[in-house]
């Protein structure tokens, strides 16, 4: 059997791993620390599936009903 | 102790119980007494009263710590009780431990690996931050499963609390002395298993051997005018613990037999328990002399007055007033009427300097009575200084620089007015003062449907700000015109209602012609200069027409296309040619044709207020309805507006119609059911043939009801005022109107026909097994005609339904705001765009993800390119 693409799924919004300079550059931008970013674990099937490790931003480019597309962040946690 | 002027962070808060050491290391002296005070008035020592116990006398000091009344915060005292006693708090806890140890060795009575399992198993959830209680409900379970001791091997007895306070195992007896005997055997090790810590939690602590005495500041007495002692409430339980306490040791020293020594054991425990809480079930409450339960300790924090939601969550305040409301339409819309009593009652501060000394001369020297005077002077000290007849002239001239003078509330003034529930933020707006005769306060009906206000007796409050910074604010943020528009949905919440809509729709619809007399007549509120040209000239007399006076409102620069209200959605939209003047075109601020309804200046709905705000901005968008609503009052004046029993009154010949159309429909429904019961019915998809009928039944009905109504409506005319208010949306509507004249209608329960009542029928009137039209709940006729005595019954059932809804309905969603509310309180937009909480975390990157402040969107979308377009094509408006 074929194995289930979750990426490819609709409701699965887009999921990219940042660089460190990335990561950094959103840090900066919004003037948080890490913590303060909303959280996603590691656990979660999307993180496992793109291969984001603890301590990595992940950047989610997602369908809005308002914006029509929307970006957010989040940090992995354990 | 000097107050820090920094406020500091609380790291942590730890509950325990109090320990007998720590109650004797925190009390300041034992209470021996039950007295008070002596004959001479004077606190005896070591009594209730003692002087070490705090001050509640002005001028006096504490001698515990030498501070006056207001600075010492009170200090614990403690009486040694003469025997221990359960405390009912703990009651069930109690119980929950003596079941799950063992009666002889006291340790837990499971075997070690398993509370190993057990307690790894608390530690990683106190790990994760995670509550346990259930876990520690499976300890209590597990444990009270084995009879038999498991290290020690001792039988295990049943243990029963006879609520409140009094243990059986099995047949015998547990005196609480027992019972502390029995806690004080748990080791240590096994607390943390059952979820308590015993550093701060030993449960024989739950046993009282030492009773705290509360500082006499948390129960001060009170002198009455006869010079005569009323002591708290507390005071007098803790009277009536120490007597028995006393009693009891007398007694017991004495070699009293076994049976007093009981008697008083048991005393001493329902004085303990009453004083802790005088509401338990099972023990009569402690009554006051005059009969009146005392109000113990638990009485003081529970409930709406208590201490946490009445004292700590709900504060009084000043500057304030409270009064009925009622309408004045000559009011702007931002002004309120404020009685003259409540106006020289509240204050507004004003501070004395070179260029204002003048006039707050003039204040304190009009004084009190005299308004706008002003109530009381600041002196630079800080002393307040009340103005009276006496000594107006001497403070006037005293003035300086530097002092603060109270001046009464006057004309302009800025306040903030509220009405309860105040569910949203246009409950609670800023309005400019208007000071009026008589005792109620005023507002402009159009600013009803923000405060959800009507004028059946509504009260509401009415705040002074008190600094410049929040009147700042609230002129800035809370007035009136910042607030037209609701972030709710992004239209105006403030609009026409009512009158003001069948005004402007009985002056705007048709062609109406005015006189140079009557259109001035119309126009003479408004601010006008020279009336428009004429549209028709007729034997050398000037008339205008009802839309040219009602542009005369309008901005110049207002272009807007759209359906009216009574638009009777055609398949072809003929626009401008439209037969019922329902397409409003308005070009330049200039009505071309429509008639203006609900659609176009109504509260919630109205296009032209919207587009008005949206473009000119609230300043002439509160001109602007100020302008309307008065010439909408003037119009319907000129017409008059009537509505009476006569209205709903239609001719004999429509009444045969409506007859006749219910008597065919119950001739179907016959039809149906006879249909039915042959077994003749077609069930529809997916539903049983009893359904099938039903529906078919409802549908039939309700069919015939619309018919009536129609025909009703056809014989009442366009200019009936019924048909004139629900056509316009001023109020009621064609339903209203069809139960008013023609007929009320099926009545239901749960969107059913009444079908409940007695064994296969609803009334008595009926055959069991009707299912006939009028047996289950058919109302044929009108309000107006009466309804038959079996009629009138089923629509007090349907009526009763409607009843209970809404009485469940907002008991339901208030509780639902309220935790709303409290979960999102403090979530805050910043100005970077993101919503973040108190900690700064980010919870929206972007708010509601485009950025969009939904009071300034277009009915909740960001932009209207439609829209756009054709004003940069100035055509105003896609006619939508």
């Amino acid at each position: 059997m074929k194995k289930f693409k979750l990426m490819e799924h609709e409701l699965v919004p887009l999921h990219i791993v940042l660089s460190e300079e990335e990561k950094e550059e959103v840090l900066k931008r919004f003037g948080v620390r890490e913590h303060q970013l909303p959280k996603i674990k590691v656990t979660d099937p999307v993180i496992k599936e793109i291969g984001a490790k603890k301590g990595d931003v992940v950047m989610i480019i997602r369908k809005s009903p308002t914006a029509g597309e929307s970006v957010t962040y989040r940090y992995v946690i354990e | 102790m000097p107050i820090p002027l920094t406020p500091k962070r609380i790291e942590s808060i730890k509950f325990g119980i109090l320990s007998p050491r720590e109650i004797r290391r925190m009390s300041v002296t034992k209470i021996i007494t039950a007295d008070t005070y002596d004959d001479d008035g004077f606190p005896i020592e070591m009594g209730l009263m003692d002087p070490r116990l705090g001050v509640i006398d002005p001028g006096l000091r504490c001698k515990t710590c030498g501070q006056k009344a207001g600075e010492c915060p009170g200090h614990f005292g403690h009486i040694e009780l003469a025997a221990p006693v359960i405390h009912v708090g703990y009651a069930k806890v109690i119980k929950k431990l003596l079941e799950s140890t063992c009666r002889k060795c006291g340790r837990l009575n499971l075997r070690e690996e398993e509370k190993k399992r057990f307690l790894e198993q608390i530690r990683t959830r106190k790990e994760m931050d995670l509550p346990y209680d259930d876990i520690i409900n499976r300890v209590f379970k597990e444990a009270k499963k084995e009879k038999v001791c498991v290290h020690c091997g001792e039988e295990q007895k049943e243990i029963i609390l006879e609520k409140p306070t009094t243990f059986y195992e099995g047949e015998h007896r547990l005196t609480p002395t027992d019972v502390r005997e029995r806690l004080e055997r748990i080791p240590d090790d096994d607390l943390e298993v059952i979820g308590m810590d015993p550093e701060n939690a030993r449960p024989e602590w739950m046993v009282l051997t030492v009773l705290p005495v509360p500082p006499v500041t948390m129960r001060p007495s009170i002198t009455l005018e006869s010079g005569q002692r009323s002591e708290d409430d507390l005071t007098h339980k803790l009277v009536d613990i120490i007597r028995i306490n006393q009693r009891f040791q007398e007694n017991r020293e004495a070699g009293a037999p076994q049976l007093i020594i009981e008697d008083l054991w048991e005393l001493l425990q329902y004085h303990v328990t009453t004083y802790l809480d005088n509401e338990v079930s099972g023990v009569p409450p402690a009554r006051h002399r005059s009969g009146r339960p005392l109000k113990t300790l638990a009485q003081r924090l529970k409930g709406k007055e208590g201490r946490f939601r009445g004292s700590l969550s709900g504060k009084r305040v000043n500057f304030s007033a409270r009064t009925v409301i009622s309408p004045d339409p000559c009011l702007r819309i931002s002004e309120v009427g404020v009685p003259l009593e409540v106006a020289k009652e509240l204050t507004v501060p004003i501070y004395v300097t070179p260029r204002n000394i003048d006039e707050c001369r003039e204040y304190v020297r009009r004084g009190p009575d005299n308004h706008p005077g002003a109530n009381y002077v600041k002196r630079p000290d800080g002393r307040r200084v009340k103005i009276t007849e006496n000594n107006k002239e001497e403070l006037a001239e005293m003035l300086a620089p530097g002092w603060i003078v109270e001046r009464q509330l006057k004309d302009g003034d800025i306040v903030l007015f509220n009405r309860q529930p105040s569910l949203h933020r246009m409950s609670i707006m800023a309005h400019e003062v208007r000071v009026l005769p008589y005792k109620t306060f005023r507002l402009n009906p159009t600013v009803c449907p923000p405060y959800n206000a009507d004028f059946d007796g509504d009260e509401m409050n009415l705040h002074v700000p008190q600094t410049e910074e929040a009147r700042a604010e609230a002129r800035i943020l809370m007035h009136i015109q910042e607030n037209i528009l609701s972030p709710r949905f992004g239209g105006p919440i403030i609009g026409g209602i009512h009158d003001y809509i069948t005004g402007l729709y009985l002056l705007t619809r048709k062609n109406i012609l005015f006189s140079e007399e009557e259109t001035m007549e119309l126009v003479r509120n408004l601010d006008l200069r020279a009336l428009p040209d004429p549209c028709e000239i007729k034997n050398g007399r000037r008339y205008w027409s009802g839309k040219q006076i009602f542009s005369l409102t309008l901005p110049k620069e207002l272009n807007l296309r759209y359906q009216a209200e009574i638009c009777r959605g055609c398949e072809i939209c003929k626009e401008e040619n439209c037969e019922y003047d329902a397409f409003v075109v308005i070009k330049d601020g200039e009505l071309i044709c429509g008639t203006i309804d609900e659609k176009g200046i109504g509260a919630f709905k109205g296009k032209i207020l919207d587009a008005i705000v949206k473009k000119f901005g609230s300043e002439v968008a509160s001109k602007f309805l100020d302008d309307v609503t008065r010439l909408a009052i003037r119009s319907i004046m000129h017409f008059g507006f009537s509505f009476g029993i006569d209205d709903e009154d239609i001719p004999r010949e429509a009444r045969r119609q409506i007859a006749d159309v219910i008597k065919k429909a119950e001739e179907r429904v016959a039809r149906l059911i006879e249909a039915y019961v042959n077994g003749e019915l077609e069930p529809l998809p997916g539903r049983t043939i009893e359904e099938t009928v039903e529906l078919k039944i409802m549908q039939e009905l309700a069919k015939a009801r619309d018919m009536a109504g129609e025909i009703a409506g056809r014989y009442l005319g366009p200019d009936n005022s019924a048909v004139v208010m629900a056509v316009s949306g001023a109020r009621g509507s064609m339903l209203n109107l069809t139960q008013m004249a023609a007929c009320v209608g099926q009545q239901s329960v749960r969107g059913e026909r009444i079908n409940r009542g007695y064994h296969g029928r609803t009334l008595p009137h009926f055959k069991i097994g009707d299912l006939g039209a009028r047996a289950r709940g058919f109302v044929s006729r009108s309000y107006k005609d009466g309804l038959s005595p079996t009629e009138f019954f089923f629509h007090a059932i349907g009526g009763r339904e409607g009843l209970v809804d809404t009485a469940v309905r907002t008991s339901q969603s208030g509780y639902l705001q309220r935790r709303l509310i409290n979960a999102l309180q403090d979530l805050e937009v910043k100005y970077d765009g993101t919503v973040r909480d108190a900690r700064g975390t980010i919870v929206q990157f972007v708010y509601g993800e485009d950025g969009i402040d939904p009071a300034r969107s277009d009915y909740g979308k960001s932009i209207n390119v439609k829209e756009i377009v054709s004003e940069i094509l100035g055509e105003g408006g896609d006619g939508k």
